[in-house]
């Protein structure tokens, strides 16, 4: 007989037999039988957000810094609303989370109860899957289930809604092994037909390239492993989009870079010029394609994916391969080298030469001052002094998102956290404390613009309480940096509402909270700075202020194609476009 | 490699196999989806319509295993090939969808509607709408000294016609069920 116990113990139970060692979250009356239980066990650590969009990205940035589903516990009504921008970013970057939501009584739902939204409801077009559990009896299995759901195929966020009453009634408890088996099985092998094709395709390319995402990095750490073994065996070029960084390392010799709208010169000239793309887990976003009608116009495409409907979405491919990037890459590898590990490689050489000149153009080169500090200059500096340490990079949105992309390496995956898809403004800093709770003695370090920090600034509170050394790396343009590089290039230097006129004192507001601040603006003190930074035992709020009016180069012009990108020197030159986004 | 073997209607089985991918005509299909009957299913699947921009022409639903819990959904629906195969492998991705057929490319399929019609009329008029129900094969499902409701099953398009003829005669009101089909032969 299964052991009798409340849904809320049921809930704590289920989250330790699915492995689950720490939650973020924000208590309230809806989920109070939930914290109960919490309250009485040591093996889950909870984490107490400010904020529940904070506790979101806190998972996020744990379940893609560890490859497990992050855990988000939050009550009901306004705590699941305050939940849906992180649902949606998690969604959009096909991030692991479970959600848990309390909800009112089941015999007040639908009265417009204190504290009830349809939760449900709401959060159905922003997450793979959700419940509303009405019966204590398929409370463990449902959580059983979600799990699956979460980690299975495609990841992404799933939600279940636990109403109170649910929490409070005792029913059995079902074990994970003894869980309903879910119809919802994911196909992880592809046909070996088309992973022939794609052999004999590798075999005579002239001009091949890999264009790689964040599906490499969400099919595990032996996809990176086999992806490197297959570029440096074929010798074929390797860009990547901003989610995949770190999937084939920055250090790699194959290595062009990120590719899309601030991608590098060489990556994106490749993929316009290229005979054969081979795309392993990206998605043909349209920050990647630009315009579509132009896009790579010679190459045949071939696209592998987990998710059948990411094919001919956007781009028509003429070889799709449906199946887990690990699985179909290490067969692709196999008949590659039962076939003789052949590749066409005289021309594959003049490629790389062609590559060569592309690369010689050296897009990233900015003009550097010693009298102010440039931000491109400021993430070298940062990349110097930390690329030796165990170290983590999350990053806000905007120009500072797009600078560490150009500017800092990655070695391995899952050491990168950045909001793809979705651009969430303030994701960076809760994912860094994420990151942390899974990574106690890492260096991690939120890169970040001043207006995106302060838009979860409240997670200080966080960071102090659960002493979590995280570094926000703030670099200051006193600037919408992004949407004012945009309003100069295409709306006539119109600079609408992008800039903040009382920024606070970054280094008082550090000490408000209990933590360390650091001021720096002289390109001389910024080295030492940053190791003052590094070596502080706690968190620290580093206000780097830069250079305002620099822009972020290179770019692709929305609606342009690849090879009309724009480097630093040409932008003057361009103007129109104004109504694309 | 060998250009893509483009089969017509061919890519209901595997996307390997795909139409014309350069088409841009408007075709109509019809698909069944069969899902857990759980709650939240059906907005589920019309969310994904209404959120992507896809159109629905017609929509029935009912559970049809009451122990296996399974319903069944025909949506009727338009775009170019290449919507039509986003439309399937969206409506795929569905966790509670256990399949999707395309029964306009996996076909023949039988189609049918059924509507209830109710006609006002009186004289000659009634004569008439008794005369022309005959023919369409309609059946009078109730009658009053002023007025028919009328049940008719058939094609869509039959049904048009059909209250297309009922309109001077006195239409005043219509319900359809919506389009339920079934694959020919085949078990």
């Amino acid at each position: 007989m299964a052991r009798q116990m409340t849904g809320a113990q049921m809930v704590v139970q289920a989250l330790k037999d699915q492995g689950v060692d720490t939650v973020f979250g924000y208590p309230g009356g809806a989920v109070l039988p939930i914290y109960d239980e919490i309250f009485q066990q040591n093996e889950i650590n909870h984490v107490l957000v400010r904020h529940e969009q904070g506790a979101v990205h806190a998972a996020e940035g744990y379940a893609r810094s560890t490859g497990k589903p992050g855990v988000v516990l939050v009550t009901s009504g306004p705590g699941a609303t305050n939940a849906v921008t992180g649902l949606t970013d998690a969604l959009l970057d096909s991030i692991p989370l479970v959600v848990l939501t309390g909800q009112v009584a089941t015999f007040l739902i639908g009265t417009d109860g204190f504290q009830e939204a349809d939760t449900v409801g709401i959060t159905r077009p922003c997450t793979k899957h959700n419940w509303l559990v009405k019966d204590t009896d398929k409370l463990a299995d449902t959580i059983h289930q979600a799990f699956h759901v979460a980690t299975s195929g495609r990841p992404g966020p799933v939600l279940i809604d636990i109403p109170k009453d649910v929490q409070f009634a005792e029913a059995g408890y079902i074990e994970p092994q003894k869980a309903r088996t879910s119809h919802y099985q994911p196909k992880m092998k592809a046909d070996i037909e088309s992973i022939n094709d794609l052999v004999s395709l590798i075999e005579k390319a002239e001009r091949p390239v890999f264009y790689t995402g964040g599906g490499v990095i969400n099919s595990g750490p032996a996809a990176s492993q086999l992806l490197t073994e297959l570029v440096e065996g074929t010798g074929i070029p390797i860009t990547s989009t901003l989610m995949g960084l770190g999937a084939y390392p920055a250090s790699g010799k194959n290595w062009l870079g990120m590719l899309g709208m601030h991608g590098l010169y060489e990556a994106n000239m490749a993929m316009h010029g290229c005979d054969l793309m081979i795309n392993v887990g990206a998605r043909f976003d349209d920050r990647i394609t630009g315009k579509v009608d132009e896009f790579s116009p010679g190459s045949h495409k071939v696209h592998i994916d987990i998710d059948p409907s990411s094919i001919n979405k956007i781009i028509r491919v003429d070889l799709p391969i449906i199946g887990d990037v690990a699985h179909v890459l290490e067969d692709v590898l196999k008949v590659w080298k039962s076939r003789g590990r052949k590749t066409n490689a005289p021309a594959v050489a003049k490629w790389w030469e062609q590559i060569g000149e592309w690369r010689a153009i050296n897009c990233l080169s900015y003009k550097n001052s010693d009298k102010v500090i440039k931000p491109q200059y400021a993430l070298q500096r940062l990349e110097a002094l930390t690329k030796n340490h165990d170290r983590y990079i999350t990053t806000e949105v905007g120009q500072h998102q797009m600078w560490a992309a150009q500017f800092l390496g990655f070695e391995a995956p899952n050491r990168w956290m950045t909001s793809g898809g979705l651009g969430t403004m303030g994701y960076g800093f809760p994912a860094s404390i994420g990151v942390q709770m899974a990574h106690r003695d890492a260096l991690v370090i939120n890169v970040a613009g001043e207006a995106s920090w302060l838009m979860n600034m409240q997670e200080m509170g966080t960071a102090v309480q659960f002493n979590l050394p995280v570094k926000q790396f703030i670099l200051n343009n006193e600037r919408l940096g992004m949407v004012r590089q945009w309003q100069e290039l295409m709306h006539g230097e119109r600079y609408s509402h992008s800039w903040s006129e009382s920024l606070p004192d970054f280094v008082k507001l550090a000490e408000a909270f209990g933590a360390k601040g650091i001021l720096c603006k002289d390109p001389a003190d910024l080295d030492d700075a940053i190791m003052e930074m590094i070596n502080h035992d706690g968190p620290v709020i580093f206000d780097c202020l830069v250079e305002k009016h620099e822009n972020c180069f290179p770019m692709i012009p929305s609606g342009k194609a690849h090879n009309e990108i724009l480097l630093g020197a040409e932008a003057a030159a361009f103007s129109g476009g104004g109504a694309l986004v | 490699m060998s250009p893509l073997k483009i089969e017509k209607g061919a890519s209901s089985h595997s996307v390997y196999a795909l139409r014309d991918p350069h088409s841009e005509i408007v075709e109509k299909h019809t698909l069944a989806v069969l899902v857990e009957n759980e709650p939240g299913v059906l907005a589920r699947v019309i969310g994904l319509f209404s959120g992507r921009g896809y159109n629905i022409e017609s929509l029935t639903v009912a559970e049809v295993d009451h122990t296996g819990h399974r319903s069944r959904i025909t949506i009727v629906t338009t775009g170019t090939p290449a919507v039509i195969d986003q439309i399937k492998a969206q409506l795929g991705r569905i966790v509670p969808v256990h399949q999707v057929h395309d029964l306009t490319v996996e076909g023949p399929a039988v189609e049918r509607e059924l509507a209830l019609l109710k006609v006002a009329n009186d004289g000659e008029k009634r004569v008439e709408a008794l005369r022309l129900a005959d023919i369409f094969r309609a059946k009078v499902v109730d009658s009053t000294l002023s007025s028919f409701v009328f049940e008719l099953t058939g094609t869509p398009e039959k049904i048009d016609a059909f209250a297309e003829l009922m309109r001077p005669l006195g239409l005043s009101e219509l319900a359809r069920t919506g389009v339920a089909a079934l694959k020919r032969g085949e078990l």
